[in-house]
């Protein structure tokens, strides 16, 4: 047990002693969680559009001042005829286009039947379908106060519900996104190359020599890193908590165990890649490669996992992010308790003990 | 009575098909400075590192402080201390942390370690210095303290493979008055060496060629049985024989 104290005390002052990799360790969760809330969201605000009035009555041009008037759209250009339209989209910067008809408002009071043409540059397709239902939704807004409650017989009102998250609001997906992500790195990158770094500078051959087992070697090697990645969790759920208005709605102590869980596994990863490596630089390279790409490209916070071929689909269960993000976006998000979330913490339990029997028997026979 | 502290009877590492260590015998008394000498690649690190029990040998027996290579590795490792040919303290601890940590994992008690610690602190001068980072120290400094603190726990023998690789001649005289000081506290001294003129330092000197031990006795009687001035001599004698190439 003094042992014991004794290296997690030295490897404390390893970490303290080097600022620049502490402050990336702090700065990090924090730079990555705003940078991914506010920078990187998939929501899709400020569209520049451009109209083509051929009505100009009254009810095109509130159509157009609502449109402007949402955090959606900016008007930024009138057109005058049709075939302005096209180069329209090839000079300017603009996503869709408005065009109305001429008696836009007649039509619509006295036929009960008004066409509004919606062009939308699809290059970028989800974008297209997003504004393009962005725009119908305002439209339908005013049909709606325009009518006033004295409805239209027959009409079919779909209530729509988003669940969980009802403004549909990015980060919701990238706060698991990238607790995922941080935990990964740190915890898997830094204990690999505390590691590694004990083999490159030669502190190992005198370790090994030591009484100290290998056991307690590896204990107090990952102990600090599973503490500091602890601290990072709850920077995170702070700083997505304040200032992205992400809420937490499960048991916050259910959530901190599951991190722990993953910490665990990312620290066992870290173990069996010191294995293998013989260099920091390696180490670094390494974790790099076999853990962040695949938790950004597989982990499902990016490109969702449903919608990749078969195999990716069947690859991407290997990789432990993709489980965390699931309990995580359960817990947090949906506010789901144990009993809906044991599955998955079944899977990262059984990855952690698998990696940490292959690493302590690697381990073991560079011994002998 | 000689106390015998490593006993190695025919002692044999193969890697496949190469023999690094081939059959080699040899006794180490207690209190002995036992020169362990040898071309690049003549197989003395391998013979070392199967007495540290970092190694489990290929065949033959060795005893090192009483407890068999094979079985009690754990019980060789409390008794032994180690001090690897490039630096082994952490360069961004202090003096002083680096005692208390390798002093702590051979499970000293606070009270025996704060003692050895400014016993060991008064011998190298390194008083005024305990609070400074290992990394700020000059060389010779930094491998005298790596060799205080690898017999911090007063081990029964020390292994010091190539201890003055790159320290000037002046602070290698201070180095192995701190050797002769050991070994007078009964410390057994197993130390490999390129240096030569350490060679004469040592009480006994084995030279290993091509994984087997060649020669084995006093500096002065090597001298005398291959009729040479200088221990350079008898080395060169026996090293011109060698087939393997340095690593």
């Amino acid at each position: 047990m003094k042992q014991f104290i004794i290296f997690v005390k030295k490897e404390f002052y390893h970490i303290f002693r080097d600022r620049k990799s502490l402050l990336i360790i702090f700065l990090m969760p924090i730079v990555q969680i705003i940078l991914f809330g506010f920078a990187l969201t998939n929501e899709i605000k400020n569209s520049n559009i451009a109209v083509l009035d051929n009505a100009g009555d009254e009810s095109s041009r509130a159509i157009i001042r609502r449109l402007d008037a949402s955090r959606y759209f900016n008007v930024v250009q009138i057109i005058h005829a049709q075939p302005e339209i096209e180069p329209a989209f090839k000079t300017g910067n603009i996503r869709m286009v408005v065009v109305f008809q001429p008696g836009f408002r007649h039509s619509l009071l006295h036929t009960n039947h008004a066409q509004i043409q919606l062009i939308a540059d699809a290059s970028d397709p989800n974008t297209a379908t997003a504004i393009t239902n962005y725009a119908s939704s305002i439209i339908g807004d005013y049909q709606q106060e325009l009518y006033g409650l004295t409805a239209i017989p027959f009409m079919i009102q779909p209530e729509i519900r988003m669940l969980y998250n009802p403004q549909l609001k990015g980060t919701y997906n990238f706060v698991p996104g990238v607790m995922a992500m941080i935990l990964i790195l740190i915890a898997a990158m830094m204990t690999s190359v505390a590691i590694v770094r004990e083999k490159e500078l030669n502190t190992m051959e005198v370790l090994l020599v030591s009484p100290l087992k290998p056991l307690l070697f590896i204990i107090s090697k990952a102990i600090p890193y599973i503490f500091l990645s602890l601290v990072n969790v709850v920077t995170i759920l702070i700083v997505s908590y304040t200032i992205l208005d992400v809420p937490i709605n499960g048991n916050l102590f259910l959530l901190i165990a599951e991190s722990l869980l993953f910490i665990i596994t990312a620290v066992a990863l870290g173990l069996m890649i010191s294995t293998f490596t013989k260099t920091q630089q390696e180490a670094q390279m390494i974790s790099l490669m076999v853990l962040l790409l695949p938790t950004l490209l597989l982990g499902g916070f990016m490109f969702p996992i449903e919608s990749m071929p078969l195999p990716l689909q069947i690859v991407s269960n290997i990789v432990p992010s993709k489980w965390y993000f699931l309990i995580v976006k359960d817990v947090m998000i949906k506010g789901l308790g144990f009993s809906q979330v044991w599955k998955e913490s079944l899977v990262l339990l059984g990855m952690s003990v698998f990696l940490l029997a292959i690493s302590f028997k690697k381990f073991k026979i560079r011994l002998s | 009575m000689k106390e015998i502290v490593i006993k190695a009877d025919r002692l044999t590492k193969n890697f496949g098909d190469f023999t690094a260590t081939n059959a080699i015998s040899f006794e180490v008394e207690k209190g002995e400075i036992f020169g362990f000498l040898g071309a690049n690649g003549a197989g003395k690190t391998t013979a070392m590192r199967m007495l540290c029990g970092l190694s489990i040998p290929s065949s033959g027996t060795a005893s090192v402080a009483g407890f068999d290579v094979y079985k009690q590795t754990e019980s060789i490792k409390q008794n032994i201390g180690y001090m690897s040919q490039k630096f082994s303290l952490y360069e961004d601890l202090t003096v002083k942390e680096n005692i208390r940590f390798y002093a702590g994992i051979y499970g000293m008690s606070r009270k025996l370690i704060k003692e050895k610690m400014a016993l060991v602190l008064e011998q190298l001068q390194l008083t005024d210095e305990e609070n400074t980072l290992v990394k700020s120290l000059p060389l010779g400094w930094k491998q005298k303290l790596a060799f205080s603190v690898a017999i911090i726990h007063e081990p029964k023998i020390v292994f010091l493979d190539e201890p003055t690789g790159g320290v000037d001649p002046v602070t290698r005289r201070e180095f192995w008055n701190l050797i002769y000081e050991a070994s007078a506290k009964g410390i057994t001294v197993f130390v490999t060496t390129h240096y030569m003129d350490e060679a004469e330092y040592c009480n006994r000197v084995s030279i290993m060629v091509d994984g087997k031990i060649e020669a084995l006795d006093t500096p002065t009687n090597l001298k005398s049985t291959f009729n040479a001035v200088s221990m350079d001599e008898v080395f060169l004698q026996l090293a011109r024989g060698a087939k393997r190439s340095a690593d």
